[in-house]
């Protein structure tokens, strides 16, 4: 699917998209980054409850196709401010990573 | 590609939000060199893993890429506090990095682990009390 797609999600908010067209492929969920940087799959969506910069720095040299802040995490405005420049699809969810993940799955498959 | 480039970042030791300014400084420049998604994201992460540690504990240091025919290789260098136990520092898990660093998402023991699974040859010279340096390659066809 595409990132354009999350935004059917009702319990998803857009804070930023860079490019809409972008394929998403897998989700993976984490929050030590090392450990993402290990194991998610480039052209996966991240959902993350994490919302320090370096998430930004990870999921640009990751190759993520978009982040998903969880549990409602709202991010500060310098985080806005460098997703805008690094060109990060960003998203917030109202729901658990869990329940996020399930949403993103049904349109997934 | 007959010319050797050659690429040299100082990475502040001071700075953790600007940790990752030359590993996407690199990913750029490998981009317009055309090389594969794939050897630029293992190429990025490798070297993002070896600048945040340079952060975490040697105050930073010097970053080195050498675009050579067939490997990109990247040179590590800091005059940091050194590696006692490079054996356990290379474990999954293994971490001596503070608090405050943990809570940003990093030292989950996966720094050193992460920049060998993404590059074809790594080693490590460590003296106690005078610094690190880690070279790792990555192929390219």
């Amino acid at each position: 699917m595409k990132v354009n797609t999350l935004l059917s999600i009702s319990t998803l908010q857009a804070l930023h998209i860079a490019d809409g067209e972008r394929e998403i492929t897998s989700c993976y969920i984490g929050d030590l980054l090392s450990w993402v940087m290990g194991r998610a799959k480039a052209d996966s969506a991240w959902i993350t409850i994490m919302s320090n910069v370096n998430v930004l720095a990870v999921a640009t040299l990751a190759d993520t196709s978009a982040v998903i802040l969880a549990e409602g995490v709202m991010p500060d405005d310098e985080f806005i401010a460098i997703a805008k420049a690094k060109g990060v699809n960003l998203f917030v969810s109202s729901l658990p990573a869990y329940e996020s993940a399930i949403a993103l799955s049904e349109l997934l498959s | 590609m007959n010319d050797t480039l050659v690429f040299h970042f100082e990475v502040d030791g001071e700075d953790f939000t600007s940790a990752g300014q030359a590993s996407v400084q690199i990913k750029k420049n490998l981009r317009q060199l055309g090389m594969s998604p794939e050897v630029i994201r293992r190429v990025s992460i490798a070297m993002y893993e070896g600048e945040i540690n340079m952060v975490i504990h040697a105050g930073g240091g010097h970053a080195t890429v050498t675009i050579e025919e067939g490997y990109i290789e990247i040179k590590l260098e800091d005059k940091g506090p050194g590696i006692k136990d490079i054996e356990m520092a290379m474990m999954e898990g293994y971490s001596t990095a503070p608090d405050n660093v943990r809570s940003l998402g990093f030292g989950a023991g996966m720094g050193l682990p992460n920049m060998k699974r993404y590059t074809d040859f790594m080693t490590i010279e460590s003296e106690v009390g005078a610094g690190t340096t880690v070279t790792m390659r990555v192929n390219y066809a």
